[in-house]
């Protein structure tokens, strides 16, 4: 994905060379190096330094596919995510702020993933589920409590951790709810019932302020609680570093959230691999077989709506601590589409793949657009004919729904498609190949697969 | 297809008598009239009884109630028709190619602004002031419905015609992504343009509100009144339904196209050109959802690029709620749907002393029958049960 392949067999050499033995380690290495480099140098926000970014990025997704050894896999991107880039996030707040927005989208897009990838019901009110446990999360640590009951009083900001599994249980339990009704529907009526019940959700947040007030209608809710520092001593007086509480909030925020990204892949793609991620497949492959060979149906529907669920839920109560605020548009149906987006592009059921749509909408969002409304606000001013209105940032519907409409037509597997189907082209093109002849276009066996879940987080 | 047995015995008789075409015609609309009329009075008795539950704690309420009662009748009336004339779209299309175009509320959304943009334009030429009003609405519900009508038709050819015989989520997905495209771009259009973003629907003047009668409560005289723009959009409507029931039962086109919904590999070995008539499906769904929207536009005073989009949802549940794919079942079930908003929106506020907001929860109420109703009767009011194929 980093350039259009020139002649192809000749992209094919530099990929093969620069992928495996010496020059793959030292490859690796020597990009690490000037990244980081490039980085550390850079820290003022600038176009050089979003270029930077890109190729860090990238960097995680080339180390990734790369075959070199798994343990120089895993120690490089380590270093590289739990190292150069908090580094580089306390001489630059914003970037690892993007860092974090991109770990909370891929881990709701991996919960997505679940619904829409595996099991194959469309579900356009993904974001209810966030909201969820976002309001869960706001009204129980702010002043919400007095206002509802003045006996009561917030919950201590300590209770945060407790907090994100009870997210995620309620998360669970409202995927449940939701989906008893609407799973014996077929797919195309599934995805309008979801739509409409994230907008019942975000119209009750709306609304809830009267008769008594829970969830402070369109004002939204402020304030909301971050858990204590409890590390601050730690980090100051043992490893010495002078960070100020927002940094250290900061920090906090990316690692808690790069935990829990680690922690869905594994358990994503742990399911995806048993008994029951199977069955999500049959069922998406083809429900009326699937009943036959025994899978109990709606059970295993709800069990994916619950997954996935569970994960927005967890998320949601990490996004209002991290975003101290929350007010019903934050939930709105774009923000649905948004993420439906980032699971299409990357492949659906793909686990890498849904990651790297993850992050790229998420740099589409925050850098790339932006971006290029400086660049188009220059352009206006030499006096390039664009519309004055005309800011690439307020027009996020348009660019999303031309990457919907164009990845349907052209891509519908996605950027990097789900491993299991390409496991099925793969034998389809051993049949067809003639032993070793490398003039055969397109022959190309793929890189055996061999990097275990977890190992390769692109974040 | 509401009138399968029409086909068979009209294949007998070349020219049919006048008497049965205007049976097929004019059948569903006694069966519409049936449904508003029942649902009306159903609606009507249950607040009244509603009312009469609390007349102990509040007496004044009974006579609240009555007041407001045939106001809301007419409010639900054009709620109604507006769902009715957008649910068409997403059932024809439903019916032919089993395929929700998610995209609909944004073509009916097109008309209203393109009758937005002639009002504005016939302004800025001094046209508009001593202009015939009916000409007016003539003139825009004809615009609204080529453009609206072109718009579908192009949509159809380049996002969902290639994707035709893929996983039914294929089309879906690409079907949401035209309708963020099309907010979007009028969205664009719309704030570089004189329009800017709410943009008022220059109309000439229509005359004052229509007193239907006098009603006398206790001591005080209520007027029923009902604007004329309501009336107008309440006629047109009517006589759209009247039209397309023509057309779909009583015309060769209208046969080819139930044949095609009715199986469409069939359908084409008997000669039917498959193709023109889904292009003919979606022009004439999209007609109808722009000149709905022009006359809704006009009704309502304002358009925006975003105003499709929960109308669209909703007339999708009334095309459900009248059993998806039957034509004289989206009408019914936009009527329906129509009327229970109207007297969630007026009355819930008013049962429950001002604590919940009937604007707002109207929403819920819409989308808890769209659930209900796919639980209990997933065929709809009208429609036959369907199996899935294997």
């Amino acid at each position: 994905m980093a350039t259009m392949s020139p002649p192809t067999n000749l992209w094919e050499q530099v990929k093969a060379t620069l992928s495996r033995g010496p020059t793959g380690y030292s490859f690796l290495g020597l990009y690490a190096a000037i990244c980081t480099w490039l980085l550390l140098t850079n820290p003022r926000t600038s176009l050089n330094t979003d270029i930077a970014f890109a190729l860090f990025l990238l960097l995680l997704l080339i180390i990734y596919r790369s075959q070199v050894a798994l343990g120089f896999k895993v120690a490089l991107g380590g270093v590289m995510l739990l190292v150069v880039l908090p580094i580089f996030g306390t001489l630059n707040p914003f970037y690892i702020d993007v860092a974090t927005q991109a770990g909370i989208f891929v881990a709701l897009a991996l919960g997505l993933n679940v619904v829409v990838g595996f099991a194959g019901l469309l579900d356009l009110g993904y974001v209810a589920f966030f909201a969820v446990g976002a309001y869960l999360w706001g009204i129980l640590s702010t002043e919400q409590m007095t206002l509802m009951n003045p006996a009561w009083s917030p919950v201590p900001p300590i209770m945060f951790y407790p907090f994100i599994f009870l997210g995620l249980i309620v998360g669970a339990i409202f995927g449940v709810l939701l989906g008893l009704p609407v799973l014996r529907l077929r797919g195309d009526y599934l995805a309008i019932v979801t739509l409409g019940f994230g907008e019942v959700i975000r119209v009750l947040a709306n609304n809830l302020d009267r008769p008594i007030n829970i969830t402070n209608g369109s004002q939204g809710i402020r304030g909301i609680a971050r858990p204590p520092l409890i590390f601050a001593d730690f980090v100051r007086n043992t490893l010495g570093l002078n960070l100020d509480d927002q940094q250290l909030y900061q920090q906090f925020f990316y690692f808690t959230v790069l935990l829990i990204v680690l922690l869905t892949v594994v358990v994503v793609s742990r399911l995806k691999h048993s008994r029951i991620g199977r069955a999500w497949e049959a069922i998406r492959e083809d429900e009326t077989a699937a009943i036959a060979q025994g899978i109990p149906l709606v059970r295993t529907k709800l069990l994916a709506f619950a997954v996935g669920a569970s994960f927005a839920g967890a998320m949601g109560v990490i996004f209002a601590s991290k975003q101290l605020f929350i007010n019903p548009p934050t939930f709105d149906l774009i923000r649905s589409i948004n993420i439906l987006a980032m699971v299409i592009l990357g492949g659906m059921g793909s686990i890498p793949g849904v990651m790297l749509g993850a992050v790229l909408v998420t740099m589409l969002d925050l850098q790339i657009l932006p971006r290029l409304a400086t660049v188009l606000r220059d352009l206006q001013r030499a006096g390039a004919p664009i519309p004055s209105a005309f800011d690439p940032t307020q027009y996020q519907r348009l660019f999303f729904g031309l990457l919907l409409i164009l990845m349907m037509i052209f891509r519908p597997t996605g950027i990097l498609p789900d491993e299991r189907r390409k496991e099925e082209l793969v034998e389809d093109q051993v049949v067809d190949l003639p032993l070793d002849d490398g003039e055969v276009d397109g022959g190309q066996p793929p890189p055996p697969t061999q990097a275990p879940p977890g190992s390769g987080p692109i974040t | 297809m509401a009138a399968e047995a029409n086909a068979q015995t009209s294949a007998q008789a070349v020219r049919r008598p006048i008497v049965e075409t205007l049976r097929t015609v004019f059948g569903p609309l006694v069966q519409l009239l049936l449904f508003v009329v029942g649902s009306a009075i159903a609606l009507s008795l249950l607040v009244i009884l509603l009312s009469l539950v609390q007349l102990g704690a509040r007496p004044d309420l009974l006579t609240r109630t009555l007041t407001i009662l045939p106001q809301v009748l007419i409010d639900g009336l054009v709620r109604g028709f507006l769902f009715s004339t957008i649910a068409l779209g997403y059932t024809m299309v439903y019916g032919v190619l089993e395929f929700i175009n998610f995209a609909h509320g944004e073509i009916f959304m097109v008309g209203g602004v393109t009758g937005a943009a002639v009002g504005l334009f016939l302004a800025s030429i001094g046209l508009l002031e001593g202009m015939n009003p009916l000409f007016f609405v003539l003139l825009v519900v004809l615009i609204g419905m080529i453009v609206s009508g072109t718009l579908a038709v192009t949509v159809e050819r380049v996002a969902y015609r290639p994707l035709r015989g893929t996983p039914r989520l294929v089309p879906l997905i690409s079907a949401i992504g035209v309708s963020l495209v099309l907010q979007d771009v009028v969205r664009l259009i719309m704030t570089n343009s004189p329009m800017g973003f709410n943009a008022r629907y220059n109309a000439p003047d229509f005359g004052p509100p229509i007193r239907l009668f006098e009603m006398t409560l206790g001591d005080r005289p209520v007027p029923i009144i009902i604007s004329p723009k309501a009336l107008v959009f309440i006629t047109a409507a009517v006589i759209m339904l009247i039209v397309l029931n023509y057309l779909v039962n009583a015309t060769r086109l209208g046969k080819a196209i139930r044949a095609t919904a009715q199986d469409m590999p069939t359908a084409s070995l008997m000669g039917i050109n498959v193709n023109r008539i889904i292009t003919l499906t979606f022009l004439i769904g999209g007609a109808l959802g722009g000149a709905a929207g022009a006359l809704f536009g006009l009704n309502v005073g304002t358009v925006n690029p975003y105003m499709g989009f929960i109308p669209g949802l909703k007339a999708f549940t009334a095309a459900v709620l009248g059993g998806i794919g039957n034509i004289t079942g989206a009408m019914v079930g936009g009527l329906v749907l129509g009327f229970l908003e109207a007297f969630v929106a007026s009355y819930l506020s008013l049962f429950t002393n001002g604590a919940l907001s009937g604007a707002a929860y109207a929403d819920i109420v819409a989308f808890s029958i769209l659930i209900l109703i796919l639980i209990f009767r997933p065929s709809g009011l009208l429609g036959e049960s369907t199996t899935q194929k294997v």
